[in-house]
């Protein structure tokens, strides 16, 4: 199902005398259905926020999201949500775990342990029905967490870093189970990364944010047939290109709030090795 | 493990076995005199006695037992009726909490004990009264440690549950009920402590059946007797040991997932 972003605005309410801060500063993008769509920014940029509000956890200040023709307002179950830190119940056994939604979707025992079991072999994890969370890795977990969204069939999964915590090797490995597991069930993925080798690799567009305020700086189409070469030349330039990008906003955001008054635009970026500490300084 | 299983038992009872001869020793060659601490072979023949004649005489020991683990159980039991249901709404809701919070704040400090007269006045000497004060003592462990385990469980478990369509009763009873379960146990084990130092208190100051414990032991001390005296105290230490190795094999059981 498509998802939209339209404006999108979410500000804090400052503490005694300061005037709060806008965190989204009017993020717009879309997610076509069954698209991926990863996420791209420098880190405190708001990226959790902008998937918090998607997920209906967060109110947006302004603008608004919707899926199909459903404007979101609350948590619902069409949208999934995984985050870097395991969400799983500790005290729940692998399978159980993947049931939980099912359980709370109404679906009798004997069906929902099929579903079950059906998604663990999606992510490649036939075996390990009765196991704790504690007997599994890292990686192990983030399959399960994926089963566990996929088993009541979201529309939208929203994913938040949830690679980020992983060695090189399991987050690759993850990465292509991914791509795998949604080639058959077609969800639409709104995918947030710091990661730019993730981003290209993952993503049929990468949606680039820029400092905070945060807004969407940079679109790009990933036109790039799967499967995908990692280190081929095609994801290599539009690494290139997005690094770029990346580092130019780090330079904006620490001079950002001195050029205002002290420099002019143009002076912050000639020299972007010294100035902004000399800026910061005076 | 080398210090666990096979071992651990008799490793564990071997000090106390060496403190008892030790005790013994003392009292045969006069060290500790015999009215004031008497020896561990009179506290076990006084033991006996209450085994077998009963004290007072037709009182049996298991009777006395019986009552005094009936009250426990009986206001611990009502200490988690109410204690977990509201742990668990005041774990989740900060409007609740601050409702709630200057009550428990206030009644807290009061020993169970101060209750004695108001719960006399209010449901008279017997079981009653016992049990209600017992569940003074044992809601306030429970409750706040229930509200401190909702609240140790991380946001992003409860987002979750939310996400993947969870009902308000069942994120209670499949979110917040287990996750906060390892710190009510802690609370439960507390309360059954406070539960059994609050009882025989209670049943010094008189009980309607003639059966309790603390009854037994101010029996004990009307005839002078401190073998029976200490071998009372014995008998609750034993019982308090071997309710607290109940809950810990139920922990064990029930938190095999930590």
């Amino acid at each position: 199902m498509e998802l939209r972003v339209e404006g999108v605005e979410k500000g804090f309410p400052g503490t005694s005398g300061d005037a709060g801060r806008l965190i989204l500063g009017g993020v717009s993008f879309a997610a076509p259905d069954g698209g991926i769509v990863c996420v791209l920014g420098p880190s405190g940029c708001g990226k959790t926020t902008l998937l918090r509000i998607i997920a209906g956890l967060e109110r947006a200040d302004r603008g608004r999201v919707t899926i199909g023709d459903r404007v979101v307002s609350g948590t619902m179950r069409e949208i999934g949500y995984i985050t870097q830190e395991t969400t799983l119940l500790p005290w729940r056994t692998v399978l159980s775990n993947v049931e939980l939604g099912l359980e709370f979707a109404g679906v009798s025992p004997a069906q929902r342990r099929a579903t079950a079991r059906r998604c663990l072999e999606l992510v490649e994890l036939a075996g390990f029905d009765g196991y704790h969370l504690k007997q599994i890795s890292g990686g192990m977990k983030q399959k399960v967490a994926l089963a566990r969204a996929l088993a009541v069939e979201p529309r939208v999964l929203l994913m938040d870093e949830p690679f980020a915590a992983l060695d090189a090797q399991t987050r690759n490995a993850l990465q292509e189970v991914l791509l795998h597991v949604l080639e058959r069930t077609r969800t639409t993925v709104v995918f947030v990364t710091h990661n730019v080798d993730e981003a290209v690799f993952l993503g049929d567009r990468v949606v680039c944010m820029t400092a905070q305020p945060t807004r969407v700086g940079k679109s790009v189409e990933v036109r790039v047939p799967r499967p995908r070469d990692r280190t081929g030349p095609e994801l290599n330039a539009l690494r290139k290109e997005l690094l770029a990008f990346l580092a130019e906003q780090r330079l904006n955001s620490r001079t950002a709030p001195v050029e205002a008054d002290l420099q002019p635009p143009g002076a912050a970026a000639g020299s972007p090795g010294t100035l902004p500490n000399e800026a910061r300084a005076k | 493990m080398v210090s666990g299983g096979r071992w651990r038992f008799p490793l564990q009872l071997a000090p106390l076995v060496a403190a008892g001869l030790l005790w013994e020793a003392f009292g045969a060659a006069g060290i500790i005199p015999e009215n004031r601490l008497p020896p561990p072979s009179h506290v076990l023949s006084g033991l006996a006695e209450m085994v077998t004649r009963g004290l007072p005489p037709g009182s049996h020991l298991l009777g006395h037992c019986v009552a005094s683990l009936r009250r426990v159980l009986g206001g611990v039991v009502a200490a988690l009726a109410v204690g977990i249901p509201l742990g668990l709404l005041m774990g989740r809701s900060a409007w609740l909490r601050s409702l709630v919070n200057p009550f428990v704040e206030l009644l807290r400090p009061i020993p169970p004990l101060a209750w004695v007269p108001l719960a006399i006045l209010w449901l008279g000497i017997g079981d009653g009264s016992a049990v209600f004060i017992i569940f003074l003592g044992a809601f306030f462990p429970i409750l706040l440690n229930t509200v401190a385990g909702v609240r140790a469980i991380e946001r992003g478990l409860i987002e979750a549950a939310i996400i993947l369509g969870a009902s308000r009763r069942e994120l209670f009873l499949k979110v917040l009920a287990p996750g906060a379960l390892p710190a009510t146990i802690t609370g439960v084990r507390i309360a059954i402590g406070v539960g059994w130092m609050t009882l025989v208190a209670a049943e010094f100051t008189g009980v309607k059946s003639g059966y309790g414990l603390g009854y037994m032991i101010m029996t004990a001390r009307d005839i002078q007797r401190a073998d029976q005296i200490v071998a009372g105290m014995l008998v609750i230490g034993l019982i308090g040991f071997a309710m607290d190795a109940l809950i810990r094999a139920a922990e064990r059981r029930l938190l095999r997932w930590r």
